[in-house]
């Protein structure tokens, strides 16, 4: 079975000064499979700062690692050019977090799948490539006649974001980087958004990885789930356990923070320790603000298997047996 | 009564203590306000007949989608709609004297000593050139001159300690700070002069999930400590399930139902609120994903009868042609549709 995608220790630092030269550790020794035939939803959850939107850069080239490589279907993207580049470009899309920065407000919003299906020569005729655009925004729930023709600022921010989705399926990827789809969108239409980026993967066997920090929408969307905390995994596994169940101590604070609209269902009592500014690099990134913390802490935890789709990066489970982190992977359900 | 404002900016209160409820009866009263924005295109109704009181320390969540007014009422009750946008009627009382016949001088220092309003992003709004403390120094001497360095100093710092942040943060610039940490700024800000009435915009709407809960923990706390009422707006349910005690849905620029919050999480009235309700995503509810059909309308066509009427499941014919008023039904709730009509 091949892998579509494969990160192999993939680190990203970033660093300014030159003399004295600060570095920070965005991703730190990232490792994950996705396999071809296997179309799958994977979230990886985390708040500001955790590393989330540096992975979806790496991913889809923008910048390069650090440390560790990318493979793409064999090929490291590193290393892609010309024709393999070009196909690299249209199998991965992205549907990025803010729907009012993506367009050119100059254009009518067909200017946003217009040139994909130019650059990518998508389509025979005009009339065909007219067809493909509306039966792009039809799977989206969108009616062509009220987009066509129109400019960004006529149009809702729902209704941008699903022009966004709209402009992925056209290109049918294989692959689907989503940075906070819904953040921006009115509540109401959160829903609407996330039913299509599912069918997209149920209907069109894209991958998608879903990047947020709204555990609710994870859970309702995704299979799987990786929580990432100043770069390092936390915990991970099938988003049903990892959600209600959590074993590290920065998921259960994460779960604990959820808004759930039910009133019998309140926000946890447990004290939240204020984020230290820069902390220490080593050991486990969550210690400075962990109400379990231990001495052992100040060494780099590895991962814990829980059970066969679930494992915590913290030493509360040291008993349990450890898994290679480049292992990770076997046991996220598809 | 203006010589009730011109003494409310000089209480004795030095700040964040518990103070004593004026009179009975809601702190906040407002009554029919409108508010119409004469655009190019045509008038549109951004506030149509919004009426509803608050008691003090009374958490309402505003709730609606972007575009139904919610905004346009935080900014007509400190009225700063601007051109061309215009408050064309309808009154703000707040503890006893209506903002909406103050002349501009009164109501610049009502703004803040009697209602705060904390805007969408205000995190943002931080002068970057200026120390947080010097901004906390400008809003306090700006209502209250007399008052010395040493005492407005000291009341900046019980605001900062209130919302949980040290008080070293009075010497640093925005740019030192996270934006949970700015938020909180901008909180301390808004109750500087212990308002009676507190309007929070979107206040989490950038924030993370934990910060975020920080931040309502904080306004929390500093809205029981000066007993005052808060409005948050915000189109977050779930948030609104765990932090407000009534909910007011808006929908095109009227309120089309005021309950409380456990009413409107287990009996919600107006059909749009229902779908509102059963569009959220719950733990046992995995994987089921229903939207509210159609698009919000737009202000300058709106739809005639009931503005809801083209996406309501339970329409009527007559709901296309005549106009529900709002109805009080017995237990208080508040709901502006027809379905209810006679039960008041």
């Amino acid at each position: 079975m091949a892998d579509l995608l494969r990160l192999e220790n993939v680190s990203k630092v970033y660093s300014h000064g030159i003399i004295n030269a600060h570095s920070t550790i965005a991703l730190r020794n990232f490792s994950l499979t996705l396999k071809e035939d296997e179309p799958t939803i994977l979230t990886v959850a985390g708040e500001s700062g955790s590393g989330k939107t540096t992975l979806a850069m790496l991913l889809l080239g923008f910048i390069t690692a650090s440390a560790g490589q990318i493979i793409y279907r064999g090929k490291n993207i590193a290393s892609l050019h010309g024709a393999e580049k070009m196909a690299y470009r249209r199998e991965v899309q992205a549907v990025f977090q803010d729907p009012f920065a993506v367009f050119n407000p100059f254009y009518p919003v067909d200017h946003l799948l217009t040139v994909p299906i130019k650059r990518f020569g998508l389509a025979k005729s005009k009339a065909d490539a007219r067809n493909k655009m509306e039966e792009a925004l039809t799977a989206v729930g969108l009616r062509p006649e009220d987009i066509l023709g129109r400019f960004p600022h006529q149009l809702s921010g729902g209704q941008r974001q699903r022009i966004n989705v709209a402009r992925a399926l056209l290109l049918k990827p294989r692959l689907l980087i989503a940075d906070e789809p819904v953040s921006m969108v009115d509540a109401s239409l959160r829903a609407t958004i996330l039913e299509t980026l599912r069918n997209l993967q149920r209907d069109h066997g894209v991958s998608i990885i879903y990047i947020t920090h709204d555990l609710t929408t994870a859970y309702h969307i995704a299979k799987s789930i990786i929580v990432l905390y100043r770069g390092s995994v936390m915990e991970a596994g099938d988003v049903d356990r990892v959600i209600t169940d959590p074993q590290h101590p920065y998921t259960q604070l994460l779960v604990d923070s959820i808004p759930w609209p039910n009133l019998d269902q309140r926000w946890g009592a447990q004290p939240i320790k204020a984020r230290e500014a820069g902390g220490s690099s080593d050991g486990c990134r969550f210690r400075s603000r962990c109400p379990m913390a231990m001495e052992i802490c100040k060494e780099d935890p590895p991962l814990f298997r829980i059970d066969e789709r679930h494992a915590a990066s913290c030493f509360l489970h040291e008993k349990r047996p450890e898994i290679a982190k480049a292992a990770l992977s076997e046991l996220l359900p598809v | 009564m203006n010589e009730m404002l011109a003494t409310a900016p000089a209480r004795p209160s030095a700040g964040l203590g518990p103070r004593h409820a004026a009179s009975d009866g809601p702190i906040l009263r407002v009554s029919n306000l409108e508010v119409t924005y004469y655009t190019d295109s045509g008038r549109a109704k951004a506030l149509d007949d919004v009426s509803f009181t608050l008691n003090s320390g009374e958490k309402l969540g505003m709730v609606g989608e972007s575009g139904s007014g919610k905004s346009t009422l935080a900014l007509a009750m400190m009225r700063m709609i601007k051109a061309p946008g215009r408050i064309e009627g309808g009154s703000v009382v707040v503890g006893g004297g209506d903002l909406m016949t103050l002349g501009a001088e009164d109501m610049r220092k009502a703004r803040l000593s009697r209602i705060a309003y904390i805007p969408q992003g205000a995190m943002n709004s931080l002068n970057p050139v200026m120390r947080i403390g010097a901004q906390m120094i400008d809003a306090v001497k700006s209502h209250l001159p007399r008052e010395g360095r040493a005492a407005i100093e000291a009341r900046c710092k019980r605001a900062l300690q209130s919302v949980d942040l040290d008080a070293g943060v009075f010497r640093m610039y925005a740019h030192e700070l996270s934006g949970g940490m700015k938020q909180r700024v901008c909180i301390a800000i808004g109750i500087l002069l212990d308002p009676h009435v507190i309007i929070a915009d979107e206040p989490t709407s950038a924030l993370d999930v934990v910060t975020q809960r920080q931040v309502m923990e904080t306004i929390d706390n500093v809205q029981k400590a000066i007993n005052a009422a808060v409005i948050l707006i915000g189109h977050d349910m779930g948030l609104m399930a765990q932090f407000v005690d009534k909910v007011a849905v808006m929908y095109a620029g009227r309120l089309v139902e005021v309950s409380t919050v456990r009413e409107m999480f287990t009996d919600p009235k107006h059909p749009y609120s229902r779908a509102l309700i059963s569009s959220l995503p719950s733990l046992g509810n995995k994987g089921v994903f229903q939207g509210i059909p159609g698009l919000a309308p737009s202000l300058l066509r709106l739809p005639s009868g009931c503005a809801f009427h083209p996406r309501c499941e339970s329409a009527m014919p007559h709901c296309s042609t005549i106009r529900p008023q709002q109805q009080v039904l017995p237990g208080g709730r508040r709901v502006t549709c027809h379905l209810y009509d006679g039960e008041a």
